[in-house]
């Protein structure tokens, strides 16, 4: 069995270790070492964007990254995005405007929706739709994660 | 126009104190904040990792297999081939009919489906499995499975398939011919049906129009983001405890228990959240193999994830089919007859949709001579599954598409044509019974009065189309209890994972009757052994019939309060009556209280109440939809860009607007997906040459505009608040929209799919030179 590396890592503010094989991705680290299961498999090769989650303050697909690579890094999850003050504005954006069917792809575009909305509190519907290119959805049809990321802009900057 | 333009119509016909309105889905906060537990995120303890071993070829005989090195591997805890599952019996002339969700097959197949024992079908076909202790070293245990192949030449498209030359798939499948008798030789056509009404010859006859195409559309899959995922234990008690994602708890319990050969009840299916199924998280793939693994490993827990390009290799698909439709009309524009020839790819097993597809492509017309002759072609593919509303858009893209052909050569406006030829109440179909009432006027009459319609559209190179969708929907079991809490809420059991808000529209019916919130409801979807039978999520049945049952559950309560206030008030139970969460005595005015003071003193005057609905309605709402839709073709590369969106939909009631918006809006993408873009690319040796999300490009935010619904409301009278299935119908419209606003842009008429960009150029050279 190949050795295992210790990773000290920062998870939603928390110091982290945990060992990983050279070849575990970050996500499998997060879900089956970790049990962070808020991050999701569905395609393992970074064309669907469920796993999305933000390193070193950029989104990256967990599935692309490798568990050691994560040695010294900040890693932002969906389990970290409420605070125990309550829901973040995209998490009640969402819920409002029923902006999710099945649920799988949400934590995905809703760490992808905050990035960009931290990026550019006033974006456009085109630079919503083109900042979430890459979270697949196939409940939706988008129509109404892109008016909740559009609502949750105006209650961020309200 | 100066009025304020609504994305979202609600033309309402009757309304109620819960259900129409929006209330936040009970499931949300969970899915929000990545709590919700799906069917990949359940770790029992002494967890081991499954991985089946596949084909490489789509179709071979195996000559040997040596699983001696994997076995050996440390790490590895079973290895097991198509040897080590129960045989099934064959009795000739006795089939065994396993449902899978809108469609079934014979038990023989399923099983071999599950793993080949002497013949691979498909690329991807499982030929073996293991159990390690991680997912990696399974994996490398499966590559160091000795397998040898004799490989066959494959069959891959349906008319492939009926020639007659055809290599032959299965020396077991003879045709059914008309229902009346098989032929003396295997074929690779399982059945040919037809469906007739009149005589179309006469009705070609009186046609001073008359068009003929033939369409070819290819192989696509569901595409749920979420894939196949199943995590089984076989305990030394022998009951089988499975965790997985699926859309029937009940069907794969019952399945994969008939495929085990063990009673149905010593399964125990506990459905995680789901992401995503649309027809096709029916079926077992991995639970069997898992269940014996298990077994083998001495009772441990197993977990099979499906890769993508397992998903989309080896689960089902829905088919590529061949279609010729004719249809004829009067210069007048009545329609004199309609005939379609319709071959649609089984895959490696018989049972593809084209039955409900013959039962589609004509549906929303009111013809007198009509004649459909359908053919289910096996071939070496994976095994089709359900997918929304399936068989129905492969049928409806090509009679939608000549109907749109014939309005313009008689210069009718579309719109005006179908209606003027549209089913009613009372028109009967080629394949059986007349409608009840319909929507389907109704739908027309509201694509028309859109503002969408109206707009001008400019620009070159622009086009704007329309089509209609048809899918019958189901009705079929389920099982609600409600219990009611000393706080005044009720907590609300159901057997039908939730997949788009279906907790939510199911407790909002119930909370309808009771007079309380829809919050109050505490919805929780149940494992096997802890409600009754279910059938699963599937065939837009689920706010009808699920729905219908916790109706009845709520009625049940609501009876029983209505005696406890009477032993209470010892009057008589009639003298009660119950109305917006109010009991009152009909002749006391005294004699007043609410549902939540009455069950804050159940348990001091009688003892709990439950209330339980069990259905099979009967009086399913069959649906209507409609598409309009703006393109922009550029004529030098082919790509198709689309513009703008309505998506028209008569729900009978909607029950919570926004979810059924949501049906609509993702049901018309992926209809667009299906149009535009998505199809399986196979090469000649039957291997699928683009099996990932790169490569199978679904529709991405960035290609679509916003999608603008109509909620039409033609109340079901099958249902106690007039519900119609809502899932499906909507992505049936689309392909033949896109393909006659694609006709409007740049004049050539579309008979393929995916109508994408190498193929509308190989189109417009073919149809302008």
């Amino acid at each position: 069995m190949p050795q295992k590396t210790s990773v000290t890592t920062h998870i939603n503010g928390e110091e982290v270790q945990f060992l990983a094989e050279p070849r575990q991705s970050l996500l499998e680290s997060l879900r089956d070492t970790l049990h962070l299961t808020g991050a999701k498999e569905g395609c393992n090769d970074g064309n669907c964007g469920a796993c999305t989650v933000e390193m070193d303050g950029r989104i990256v697909d967990s599935c692309l990254v490798l568990g050691v690579e994560a040695e010294g890094s900040e890693i932002n999850t969906i389990e970290g995005v409420a605070t125990p003050e309550g829901l973040h504005p995209i998490q009640e954006a969402f819920l409002e405007n029923a902006a999710l069917q099945c649920g799988i792809c949400t934590p995905g575009f809703i760490v992808a929706s905050k990035a960009l909305l931290e990026a550019n509190p006033n974006p456009t519907e085109h630079e919503i739709r083109f900042w979430l290119a890459g979270n697949l959805c196939r409940c939706t049809g988008y129509d109404k994660i892109v008016r909740a990321v559009a609502d949750a802009a105006g209650r961020m900057s309200s | 126009m100066t009025t304020t333009y609504e994305p979202n119509q609600v033309l309402s016909t009757k309304e109620f104190k819960v259900v129409g309105t929006r209330p936040i889905r009970h499931d949300g906060v969970d899915k929000v904040t990545g709590k919700a537990q799906f069917g990949a995120d359940v770790f029992p303890t002494g967890l081991l990792y499954g991985k089946i071993l596949r084909s490489p070829h789509a179709h071979a005989k195996i000559k040997k297999i040596d699983t001696s090195k994997a076995a050996a591997m440390a790490g590895v805890k079973a290895v097991m081939t198509g040897r080590d599952m129960p045989e099934t019996p064959n009795v000739p002339g006795e089939e065994r009919r396993i449902t899978l969700g809108e469609l079934s097959t014979d038990l023989k197949y399923l099983r071999e489906q599950v793993m080949a024992t002497k013949r691979v079908l498909f690329r991807g076909h499982p030929v073996a499995a293991v159990a390690a202790t991680s997912p990696h070293i399974a994996e490398e245990a499966t590559k160091a499975i000795e397998i040898e192949y004799d490989v066959l030449p494959p069959v891959l498209t349906a008319p492939e398939g009926m020639a007659d030359d055809a290599p032959i798939i299965h020396d077991d499948v003879f045709t059914d011919e008309l229902g009346e008798k098989q032929t003396d030789k295997p074929s690779n056509v399982a059945e040919h049906f037809q469906h007739k009404l009149g005589d179309v010859n006469k009705g070609f006859a009186e046609a001073d129009v008359v068009i003929e195409r033939e369409f070819n559309t290819s192989t696509v899959h569901q595409g749920y983001i979420e894939p196949h995922t199943c995590t089984v234990q076989w305990n030394k008690d022998e009951r089988v405890l499975i965790w997985n994602s699926t859309q029937g708890p009940f069907n794969v319990r019952d399945s994969a228990a008939q495929v085990l050969d063990i009673p149905i009840s010593h399964v125990r299916l506990t459905p995680m959240e789901i992401g995503g199924g649309f027809g096709g998280k029916f079926e077992p793939y991995g639970e069997p193999p898992a269940a014996i693994l298990s077994k083998m490993a001495g009772g441990r827990p197993v977990k099979i994830v499906m890769t993508r390009t397992e998903e989309l290799e080896c689960t089902g698909p829905t088919p590529g089919s061949y279609i010729k439709c004719k249809i004829g009309a009067t210069k007048e524009g009545k329609i004199t007859a309609m005939q379609a020839h319709m071959a649609y790819e089984a895959g490696a097993f018989p049972g593809s949709p084209v039955g409900a597809g013959a039962m589609c492509v004509f549906a929303p017309y009111d013809v007198e001579n009509m004649l459909v002759d359908g053919y289910d072609v096996v071939v070496n593919k994976p095994k089709t599954a359900a997918y929304r509303a399936p068989g129905a858009t492969n049928a409806e893209f090509t009679s939608e598409t000549i109907i749109d052909e014939i309005a313009e050569k008689i210069g009718m406006e579309p719109l005006e044509f179908r209606l003027m030829n549209a089913a009613k109440e009372g028109t009967r179909q080629a394949d059986g019974a007349p409608y009840d009432k319909i929507g389907l006027v109704e739908v027309i009459e509201a694509m028309k009065d859109h503002p969408h319609y109206n707009a001008p559209l400019e620009g070159k190179n622009r086009g704007r189309g329309m089509a209609l969708g048809y899918w019958m929907n189901a009705g079929l079991q389920s099982s609600v209890n409600i219990a009611v809490n000393q706080d005044g809420t009720a907590t609300l059991v159901e057997g039908s994972p939730d997949i788009g808000g279906s907790r939510t529209s199911i407790s909002m019916q119930a909370a309808e009757v009771l007079g309380i919130q829809a919050e109050d409801i505490h919805p929780s979807v149940a494992d096997t052994d802890s409600v009754g039978f279910s059938f699963g999520t599937g065939g837009s049945r689920t706010t009808f019939a699920t729905g219908w049952a916790a109706y009845k559950a709520a009625e049940d309560v609501k009876q029983q309060m209505i005696e406890r206030a009477a032993l209470i008030w010892d009057v008589d139970a009639d003298s009660i009556e119950m109305e917006d969460g109010v009991l009152k005595s009909k002749s006391d005015p005294e004699l007043k209280t609410t549902f939540k003071e009455l069950a804050g003193e159940l348990n001091s005057t009688g003892g709990p109440i439950i209330g339980r609905g069990a259905v099979d309605p009967k009086g399913v709402g069959v649906a209507f939809a409609g598409l309009i839709v703006d393109v922009e073709v550029d004529p030098e590369t082919g790509k198709v860009d689309v513009l703008r969106v309505t998506a028209v939909q008569d729900a009978g009631k909607a029950i919570h607007p926004s979810y059924v918006e949501g049906q609509m809006q993702g049901g018309s993408v992926q209809g667009i997906g299906w149009g535009l873009n998505e199809e399986y690319f196979m090469t000649e040796e039957g291997v699928m040459a683009n099996s990932t999300w790169l490569d199978y490009r679904m529709p991405l935010a960035l290609d679509l505009p916003m999608i603008d619904t109509v909620i039409v409301e033609v109340a079901n009278p099958g249902h106690p608040f007039g519900v119609r299935g809502v899932g499906e119908v909507n992505i049936v419209a689309p392909p033949a929209a896109l393909a006659n606003a694609i006709y409007r842009a740049v004049g050539v008429r579309m008979e393929r799919l995916p109508m994408k960009p190498q193929t509308v150029l190989e189109t417009i050279a073919a149809q302008k030179g």
